[in-house]
């Protein structure tokens, strides 16, 4: 990682000189000559978005600012929990995205300065751009939940950012007695991966009837509708009858406090102590975004969902999770749609184009036992100011015989192969 | 599904602020929409809540077709005494419901 560290530091160097340049410049001369894009990591979206940048326009000086050398994937790692699949399936280097002619800088992003179009990293170096991508992700918030701080989350692992947490929960799993409760908290919307909680209590559920048949899962839940519930509420009833329970926000499953030292979840009508305790907290646009200035008092990004270009600093686009995208689920496919059409914005932008329309598609597989899933795809275009569904999409059938739902497994392996080769490999 | 919640302290000392809170699963049709056939329908609400500490009234609420499906309110009082907070819903079609939960005040 030495070599692109060291390209982080030249390019640093060279990006301060290029600044001073375009201060004597015109705008236009500054973009006829390479101009230079940051993309603020190195997830699905902002990896495509890198990716993309390069693709479209060669000349571009493309940066890929990203601390984690690995990237660990949370698409599939419900499976890492209920111990269908090793973690190193979920993770992926960046040596093909150096390889491709994109900087990559191994470190954090500490500060966003709009108005002199430069970015502050953890070690105190500067990089320069023309165009910067926010594609932070999310953050988990540690003051939504009384109670649910880091510290807690070592205890009460939240399992919402793919890695280390994931190994956690699977651990505390695996080393439950048979009988014992595990709790998913789940938050109110909008949340990383709506479909994301039933997926985990259904593939946690099929590791304990293997192994600890007498156990249970306890999903408490902020609302009251989830994504692909008839779906979801059937396959519960086929294969794990009985083994999860769900209490609704209206039968008063939302969770308001927690108590890491009993394990105990407390919700507005009551509490409940578990064996392993799954807390999933609201959640925010990841942390340079808020440091940025980019996010809301809704603590998201607003966007113009034609370029993706924040509405709240200049030169500044905001993708993936973190955006507020309308109807746009907060995915890894869409995240990597998104980023794909913000670089299309940006090289039209840069070109003195007017933008194209983006139409964007996201497929979400949810898998609640091997060689049993189903999905939901979905087309989305700019409407009024913010990405709106439109006709085309759809979802699995609810009366689909068995071989559709293991047809739908592997069109998800098939899925997950393809996005994380285009995006790493 | 629960039809009615309720959360009130086991305990509590004398003189301190306590949260109650109370939820019931309702259908809080508003009397404004139509059916795709373009008839009405009814509307059906809860119109009163009440709440009692030891039989005296310490919170009411009127409730109107604005409000929510499940209405769920939350509010405070002051624990003096041990004894019982009883709670009744009463709303259109003779719908009445209530509950109770008792308090100890050291």
């Amino acid at each position: 990682m030495n070599a692109v560290r060291e390209i982080g530091r030249r390019n640093a160097i060279r990006g301060g000189l290029a600044l001073a340049a375009s201060l004597a410049l015109p705008s236009i001369a500054r973009t006829q000559t390479s101009a230079r894009v940051v993309v603020i990591g190195g997830g699905f979206g902002g990896a495509a978005c890198a990716r993309a940048l390069k693709q479209f326009d060669a000349k571009l000086q493309v940066t890929l600012v990203e601390p984690n050398k690995v990237f660990t994937a949370c698409p599939f790692s419900n499976e890492v929990i209920a111990g269908l699949r090793d973690i190193g399936a979920q993770q992926f280097g960046y040596e093909k995205i150096a390889a491709a002619g994109i900087d990559v800088v191994a470190n954090a992003a500490a500060k966003v300065d709009p108005q002199v179009h430069r970015v502050t990293l953890a070690d105190g170096s500067t990089l320069s751009y023309d165009r910067l991508v926010l594609a932070p992700g999310i953050e988990v918030r540690f003051d939504a939940l009384s109670g649910y701080d880091e510290a807690a989350s070592r205890k009460m692992p939240h399992a919402w950012q793919a890695g280390e947490q994931t190994l956690l929960l699977r651990r505390q799993i695996e080393s439950m007695d048979d009988g014992g409760v595990v709790a998913i908290a789940v938050p109110a919307n909008p949340l990383r991966c709506p479909p994301a909680p039933y997926e985990r209590a259904s593939l946690i559920a099929y590791y304990l009837k293997q192994h600890k048949p007498r156990s249970k899962v306890l999903i408490l839940d902020a609302k009251d509708n989830f994504s692909q519930q008839r779906l979801f509420e059937k396959a519960w009833h086929e294969i794990y009858d009985g083994m999860i329970e769900r209490i609704s926000l209206s039968d008063g499953g939302r969770a308001t406090a927690v108590d890491p030292a009993t394990n105990t979840i407390v919700t507005e009508f009551g509490d409940h102590v578990a064996q392993v305790a799954n807390v999933i907290p609201p959640q925010r646009a990841g942390r340079i975004a808020q440091v940025a200035g980019a996010a809301d008092k809704t603590g998201w990004c607003p966007i113009d969902p034609m370029t993706f270009a924040s509405k709240l600093l200049p030169d500044v686009h905001v993708i993936g999770d973190a955006c507020l995208g309308g109807g746009i689920p907060k995915s890894a496919a869409a995240a990597s749609a998104q980023g794909r059409a913000c670089a299309r914005a940006i090289v039209n932008g840069l070109a003195g184009k007017a933008p194209e329309t983006p139409r964007l598609t996201g497929i979400c597989y949810d898998t609640v036992a091997p060689g049993y899933a189903f999905s939901l795809a979905g087309l989305y275009q700019p409407k009024d100011d913010m990405f709106a569904e439109i006709e085309g999409g759809g979802t699995s059938a609810l009366d689909a015989p068995r071989e559709v739902r293991a047809r739908e497994a592997e069109a998800a392996q098939s899925w997950y192969r393809t996005i994380t080769e285009e995006t790493f490999g | 599904m629960a039809s009615a919640l309720i959360n009130v302290p086991k305990r509590a000392k004398r003189g301190d602020v306590i949260e109650i809170r109370a939820l019931t699963s309702h259908i809080m049709e508003t009397g404004y929409r139509r059916t795709a056939a373009g008839e009405v329908i009814p509307r059906d609400i809860i119109t009163s809540f009440t709440c009692r500490y030891n039989g005296r009234e310490i919170f009411r609420a009127d409730m109107f077709p604005a409000i929510a499906a499940n209405p769920y309110l939350s509010f405070f009082t002051t624990a003096n005494e041990s004894g019982t907070f009883a709670f009744e819903w009463i709303g259109d079609n003779g719908f009445s419901q209530t509950a109770s939960a008792a308090i100890t005040v050291e």
